[in-house]
């Protein structure tokens, strides 16, 4: 394993991954709310937002797909040191990150099932960009509505009609990251 | 009815300072170290850890100085500590076949290669009170004979050579953890095993025995009981090859059981499997008893209806801090539940009264 | 081929003789063998669980058994060289201590450490193998056959 595969983690991993968690869990409570975090570097393409979600969210017992695009040799490594998550298909994964057309088909994600809506699919979505325009949102953690730069609406819709079912997802781009939980509302501006 | 009371916060601080007292004792005797506990008292921290789930003896020690000598209250502690973890990675299985055995015995082989070795056990002493030890200062040593090293292979492996006994047949499957999904039943052997390694050793001790009493009876021999050390390996994804990350102690019991055959397999001794952290012999040979028990079925016996081949019930009743835990939530305020209990016996005795009256009019 | 797969067995025996020492025996070896080199940490020490699989009947399809806690970290010296450490129990500067052994045993100090520190552990340890072993062979049992029935 290259030396650099082992660098990039949490310098101080209870201070690092406790902001992390705030971060995430502020984000999907609020959904479509920008947060930044830091302290996280994974391979490129990569991004910080996404390393430091992987990083805090995810160890040796969350199966991880990672996309066509992410999937390289030296992510393998970095995903073997830092998280110890196995790498599985889409179909077993509890985690998965790619680009937008790399994760595509959905529906190759687990969504749970009624006993158990969480044995479902978390969703690291890398973006180009991120910013509060786009998309409507409403529903749980949003007083009115909120917009988000989703790459589309439709699909969005279909996964909120599966609740308590459904995929949960993050956007990452750069050292930003939002959320959007299966339980948000989506409609196009 | 609903009676919302708040309260109690001194009278709690208060009683656990005071907790804190009575754990400390009699301050003109000597306090009871960590090491102390883990040295002397090696036998409660191997139960301790064995319960709990989790092999560390120096926080069993603790666990038990913190309980006052309350296993269970140290297993709960143990348990909750262990929820803290991250969890690392698993280890390969463990080859106890390659143990440094201390102890190793066998009810039907007395000329097991290997021999016959006591080790440290209480088997032959005469369960007299030893009023020496009232005394203190003894450093007792014991005898050395010198001893070339040699192999102590499995004597189950004897009889499986000649296909006298059921062969387990070796896999790489991941097996299920009860410590990460919820019990479903029917469980498989590895879930069982789990549960009974990890269950209470009075629950698996009253289970075994009553097999051995007839009910679902399976005429079991210590095939073998072995203690000692092996090492635990792990393969370590940055360096792309396995390690040793430590040893532990183990006990192992195999038992063989008599077994006349059924519509689905031809006469031939069959096994049960007990394997637990520490010098715990009396859970390991428990838990071989059960676990051969719960085997009925897929060894096509019959079940007749005995407590020890019905998997749900000693399954989930096995764990002593989900018991204790249900148990003794009872004894906490139910003021609310009860204040309704309470008008409704009122009431029924009220109408009970009138309708004396009436029968009496 | 050959070379690289006697490095990784001398390794993994280092290592695991490590993973296996006494926290206060490898801290007192190391005070007394050299200076201890400066290093960036790729790993802080960090403490966590094992779960130990066991085998159904010794040889058959595994279970888990129960964790072990064990604390790991990896670190790299200012030469470059990179250092593991797997240990055994929640002790942090052991973990540091063996992580920095499993460096500086790639380079030129190794013979040097070898002797003043893992040859001492391994000595150590197989005395206490050795003895436990004396003791367990005094208690072995010698059968005299009394009588054999089956006239």
């Amino acid at each position: 394993m290259q030396t650099e595969a082992l660098t990039g983690g949490f310098a101080n991993p209870p201070i690092d991954s406790a902001a992390g968690f705030r971060a995430a869990l502020n984000a999907m409570a609020r959904p479509g709310k920008i947060e930044t975090v830091s302290g996280g570097t994974a391979p490129a393409p990569v991004s910080a937002a996404a390393a430091v979600l992987l990083l805090t969210l995810c160890d040796a017992e969350t199966p991880l797909y990672l996309a066509p695009g992410v999937d390289s040799p030296a992510m393998r490594d970095w995903g073997a040191f830092h998280i110890g998550a196995p790498l599985v298909k889409a179909e077993e994964a509890q985690f998965a990150l790619g680009d937008w057309a790399a994760l595509s088909p959905l529906e190759r994600f687990r969504i749970g099932n009624a006993e158990y809506p969480d044995r479902s699919a978390t969703l690291i979505v890398e973006m180009p960009d991120l910013s509060n325009n786009g998309a409507i949102l409403s529903g749980p953690g949003i007083e009115t509505t909120a917009q988000l730069s989703l790459p589309e609406v439709e699909i969005f819709r279909a996964n909120r009609a599966l609740f308590p079912l459904g995929l949960d997802f993050y956007f990452c781009a750069g050292e930003r990251l939002a959320a959007l939980p299966r339980s948000t509302k989506v409609e196009a501006a | 009815m609903y009676v919302a009371v708040k309260g109690g916060e001194r009278a709690i601080d208060n009683a656990h300072e005071w907790l804190a007292e009575e754990r400390r004792g009699d301050p003109a005797v000597p306090e009871l170290s960590v090491t102390q506990i883990r040295e002397q008292m090696k036998l409660a921290v191997n139960r301790v850890m064995a319960e709990g789930s989790l092999y560390d003896p120096d926080l069993a020690a603790l666990a038990i100085k913190q309980s006052r000598g309350d296993l269970i209250e140290a297993i709960f502690l143990i348990r909750a500590y262990r929820t803290t973890l991250p969890r690392i990675g698993h280890s390969e299985p463990v080859d106890t076949g390659a143990m440094i055995c201390d102890r190793r015995v066998s009810a039907t082989f007395k000329d097991a290669p290997g021999g016959q070795v006591l080790g440290p056990t209480f088997d032959y002493t005469h369960r007299l009170l030893d009023f020496k030890l009232a005394a203190e200062g003894e450093t007792p040593r014991a005898q050395e004979v010198d001893a070339e090293r040699k192999e102590t292979p499995r004597i189950t492996e004897f009889l499986n050579r000649d296909g006298l006994i059921q062969e387990e047949t070796p896999s790489d499957e991941t097996p299920p953890d009860m410590t990460r999904a919820p019990m479903e039943y029917p469980a498989n052997r590895a879930l069982r095993l789990q549960a009974l390694t990890r269950g209470d050793e009075g629950f698996v001790l009253g289970m075994a025995y009553s097999t051995q009493r007839g009910y679902g009876r399976n005429h079991p021999f210590v095939g073998e009981l072995r203690i000692g050390k092996v090492p635990v390996e792990m393969e370590i994804a940055e360096l792309g090859f396995s390690v040793e990350i430590g040893e532990i102690d183990l006990t192992e019991c195999e038992t063989v059981n008599q077994f006349a055959g059924s519509k689905t397999e031809p006469p031939q001794f069959t096994r049960g499997y007990g394997l637990v952290f520490g010098q715990t012999e009396r859970k390991a040979i428990s838990m071989a008893l059960v676990d051969r028990s719960l085997r009925w079925e897929e060894l096509g016996e019959d079940n007749v209806g005995a407590p020890a081949q019905d998997e749900e019930f000693v399954l989930s009743h096995s764990d002593n801090i989900q018991a204790t835990g249900f148990l003794e939530h009872i004894k906490l305020p139910h003021y609310v539940d009860f204040q309704s209990e309470l008008e409704l016996v009122r009431r029924m005795r009220a109408e009970a009264q009138a309708s004396y009256k009436e029968a009496a009019e | 081929m050959a070379k690289a797969e006697q490095e990784k067995t001398e390794r993994q025996a280092w290592m695991g003789l490590l993973a296996k020492s006494s926290p206060a025996r490898l801290a007192a070896l190391m005070d007394k063998a050299s200076d201890v080199p400066d290093f960036t940490w790729l790993r802080v020490p960090e403490a966590g669980g094992v779960m130990v699989r066991g085998r159904m009947g010794g040889t058959g399809a595994p279970f888990n058994l129960g964790e072990m806690t064990v604390t790991r970290c990896a670190l790299r010296l200012e030469s470059g060289e990179v250092g593991h450490a797997y240990v055994q129990g929640r002790d942090k500067a052991h973990a540091q201590r063996a992580a920095l052994v499993d460096a500086m045993m790639q380079t030129d100090r190794a013979s040097d450490l070898r002797a003043s520190v893992l040859d001492p552990l391994e000595a150590e340890r197989e005395a206490q193998i050795a003895t436990r072993a004396a003791k367990a062979a005094a208690t072995k049992v010698d059968f005299f056959t009394m009588v054999r029935g089956e006239d």
